[in-house]
């Protein structure tokens, strides 16, 4: 009896310590967190573009293609720059040929002149993963192929990715694709690789004015962490509640 | 050196601004998915009328379209393996299921459905396979040895046929059959979710979705079934007039069977038809009048660029015509299977729309993305994700119950 | 002989027995949930690490500098001193070994990423030096009257 009665409570004990943990686990970090987690040790990668600053150069895309080995003639790309044209009638003509691989060295907009005189505003946007805080790519893969790291990159595993896809469709931004060789979901990384060894990525490396950059959330000091934490910041589709860690500077409402 | 192929360049044109990497990433083969489990789904919500609500007047398609669906099963798979980067790791959505996904919970949910219907199929010829057994023995042949052998192991050793045996057996039936139900509509609605969970998808992202694709697979289910089972019919009186000459007793017999039978189910079809539609419309009505960010592009996908597909193929040709077909008072079988056949193309229509269509816009709602679909496969990919993959898929379910149907025959076995 | 009704249910589960069977088999050891959450922490852990073994190939202006001190000191004065050298000379990786020689991109399409003229006001772009192209010596490549290392210096 007396036994028995151990074996319950011990069960039961147990039985409660497990409905509690997945409770702990599937917490979510609001902005307030995350802004309290800066300063503790750790790390939490963070991105920060300059519109103002990129001139369309092209040269992060092209030092990221070659440093990640995605196919150079390839139409995809793990990050690619967009050109936006506004004209005096409001209209925004945009585009990024070869993901802007080349630069921009036409005035053309998919073969069409524009004006001069009727441009009120250009400039060119880089894109890139995100690496949102609540990925939706990392929620709807079927069998844990892709994932956060414990610093905030998310990565695709190529030894189990399944190729289904579903990943590229639940991106927002557009930055997913399926890589030409190895037929798995790839994607920026902020070349997980480099920044794990404290160097700083590919496309910021390359980026001769200063556009991009790449830091550390949870470090106080870091310039772009100071940036982002004193500055006014934006980032992109926030509608649809990924938390994404981009942040631009000078962003336009033209952006998509 | 691998071939360096990317996905989807092939198919797809871009007009306008497409972010570089969008490209229609699910082609023809996820058109296919949700149509072929919507198949499944309805083909078995059918016979589970007759079994758990007793509608005498479906006894006589229950069991047909009971050994359809178990058909059809393999097929509701295979788009998707053919539509896998790595068709080869496709066992990992059984082995790491990533619950938060709504793919994730494909393995299991079909495979219950499968035990489900396989032992539903296992009650309802179980006695068919003793008595099988019974006759065969002693047959001299190889093939009658080894066809002894095959009943033999689908008895599962089980030969008792006294009436509580037999009861047992039916009670099993209906209780397998009062379960399917909820779990072909989990299974298809969740093809739905799998879509309508898509928030970055403008198109998909509806609460409606599951409840859309539910209603749009029993009315497909029920439509593929009366058509076989008309087609079937029609060569049986075939070969019936053939035999016995046209005016014959048992040619009318089989007609009267067949024209009641036709009547009766195309009252369900009609019934699920005006519920698809009438969901489709209110997610419709609810996306222009609430406008948000991606009205505008949607409503140019809707309107103009996609119109002919929308609003008359499916809309019109797929629901109004073969609605109005069946409404007509004196139906004729003729009739009928025109509806039936538009009834098909219509819910086909319907999800090429939503799988495609909900590609046919860039997530920058700045351009568009047409898709090519291709006809003549010069390699791989253009077969697997092409008008070939897709006639394969669409064969396999018939080909399977021309096999199946020896073993388990569901047109000529009366039990009584 | 009484229970026959459930023979399906032994045979399912001899079926999933034999599934759990083989996902223990195939299954890596490493994999589950290794970050915040089951949502988003759910993978083969050792994957990071493959990751992190990545080779880099863009080695950065100090590793030029220990063989190239001259030309990086050169260029290190100039209005040219924040483009990297491998956004021209290619990136670096196996460079002395193999390949022994890297290959230089002299085109004209290089620099005019940065110096086509675009009249793009409030952007950067509008404020760098540059020409039209299809005007200014056209076919004729850069580098023939402009020194890349040193703009402001003439080819020497």
């Amino acid at each position: 009896m007396d036994c028995s009665r151990r074996t319950l409570l011990k069960s039961a004990c147990a039985a409660t310590a497990a409905a509690t943990l997945p409770i702990s686990a599937f917490r979510l970090f609001s902005p307030a967190e995350c802004r309290a987690e800066t300063g503790k040790p750790g790390t939490r990668w963070i991105f920060l573009v300059d519109t103002e600053k990129c001139v369309g150069c092209g040269l992060c895309v092209k030092a990221c293609k070659l440093e990640n080995e995605v196919p150079y003639d390839a139409p995809v790309t793990r990050t690619w720059v967009e050109r936006y044209v506004i004209t005096s009638d409001g209209k925004s003509h945009i585009d990024s040929p070869m993901g802007g691989r080349d630069g921009f060295t036409s005035p053309k907009i998919d073969g069409q002149e524009i004006n001069p005189k009727e441009i009120t505003k250009a400039f060119f946007v880089p894109k890139l993963c995100n690496q949102c805080d609540n990925p939706p790519c990392v929620q709807v893969c079927p069998v844990g192929a892709t994932y956060q790291t414990s610093d905030g990159v998310v990565l695709v595993d190529r030894k189990w990715c399944i190729g289904c896809g579903y990943c590229i469709m639940a991106c927002p931004y557009g930055v997913r694709f399926f890589h030409p060789e190895y037929k798995v979901a790839e994607k920026c990384t902020f070349c997980y690789h480099r920044i794990s060894k404290g160097e700083t990525t590919a496309c910021v490396q390359a980026c001769p004015f200063e556009a991009r950059k790449i830091g550390n959330l949870r470090d106080p000091d870091d310039p772009v962490t100071k940036i982002v934490m004193t500055q006014r910041v934006g980032v992109l589709k926030d509608e649809y509640g990924t938390k994404p860690q981009v942040f631009y500077l000078g962003l336009d409402r033209n952006v998509r | 050196m691998h071939e360096l192929i990317v996905h989807g360049a092939e198919w797809t044109d871009k007009i306008g601004f497409v972010y570089p990497n969008e490209f229609i990433y699910w082609s023809i083969q996820i058109v296919m998915y949700p149509y072929m489990t919507g198949l499944v789904a309805g083909a078995f919500v059918l016979s589970s009328l007759y079994h758990v609500f007793d509608q005498k007047d479906l006894k006589e398609m229950a069991r047909f379209s009971l050994v359809f669906s178990l058909c059809l099963l393999p097929v509701a798979m295979m788009p998707l393996m053919l539509h896998l980067q790595q068709p080869l790791r496709g066992i990992e959505v059984m082995m790491t299921p990533h619950f938060t996904s709504a793919i994730a919970a494909f393995g299991i949910v079909f495979s219950t459905y499968a035990v489900i219907v396989i032992s539903e199929i296992w009650f309802v010829y179980r006695v068919f396979f003793v008595e099988q057994s019974k006759a065969l023995k002693g047959q001299p042949g190889l093939a009658n040895n080894f066809k002894r052998i095959v009943y033999n192991v689908l008895t599962l050793g089980a030969y008792e046929l006294s009436e509580e045996a037999v009861r047992q057996d039916k009670k099993a039936v209906k209780i397998l059959a009062a379960i399917g139900i909820p779990v072909a509509g989990f299974l298809h609605g969740y093809a739905g979710f799998i879509f309508g969970s898509v928030k970055a998808n403008a198109l998909w992202m509806s609460p409606l979705m599951p409840v859309i694709f539910i209603m749009s697979a029993v009315v497909s289910g029920i439509a593929l079934c009366m058509l076989t089972y008309l087609i079937i019919m029609e060569w049986q009186k075939f070969r019936a007039i053939l035999a016995k000459g046209r005016g014959d007793a048992s040619v009318e017999l089989l007609r009267g069977v067949e024209m009641d039978l036709m009547t009766k189910t195309s009252r369900y079809l009609m019934m699920f038809l005006v519920a698809a539609i009438t969901l489709e419309m209110l997610d419709l009505i609810f996306r222009g009048y609430t406008q948000m960010k991606s009205w505008d592009i949607l409503r140019t996908v809707m309107f103009h660029e996609d119109f002919v597909k929308i609003f008359i193929l499916q809309y019109g040709l797929g629901n109004l015509v073969p609605f109005i077909l069946l409404l007509i008072p004196g139906l004729t079988i003729r009739r009928t299977a025109i509806a039936l056949v538009l009834v098909l193309f219509g819910v086909f229509m319907m999800r090429w729309n939503v799988v495609i269509g909900g590609q046919a816009f860039s997530l920058s709602f700045m351009g568009y993305m047409h898709y090519d679909l291709p006809i003549i496969p010069h390699n791989l990919e253009t077969f697997k994700e092409g008008l070939m993959g897709a006639l394969t898929v669409v064969a396999t379910p018939f080909v399977l119950f021309w096999g199946v149907n020896k073993l388990l025959p569901s047109l000529t076995f009366r039990k009584q | 002989m009484k229970n026959h009704v459930l023979r399906p249910l032994w045979l399912v589960l001899a079926a999933i027995a034999l599934l759990l069977a083989v996902r223990y088999l195939v299954v890596p050891s490493d994999f589950g949930v290794n970050g915040r959450s089951f949502t988003y922490g759910f993978h083969r852990l050792s994957n990071v690490a493959d990751w992190q073994k990545f080779p880099d190939k863009y080695l950065g202006k100090e590793y030029c500098q220990d063989c190239h001190e001259e030309k990086v000191t050169e260029n290190g004065s100039s209005k040219h001193r924040n483009i990297q050298c491998e956004n021209c000379h290619g990136p670096a990786y196996g460079h002395p070994d193999n390949p022994e020689k890297l290959p230089i991109d002299r085109s004209r399409e290089l620099c005019l990423r940065c110096h086509s003229q675009l009249p793009y006001p409030g952007s950067q772009r509008g404020q760098l030096k540059g020409i039209d192209p299809e005007r200014h010596n056209p076919g004729q490549p850069c580098a023939e009257c402009h020194n890349p290392h040193h703009p402001d210096q003439e080819v020497g």
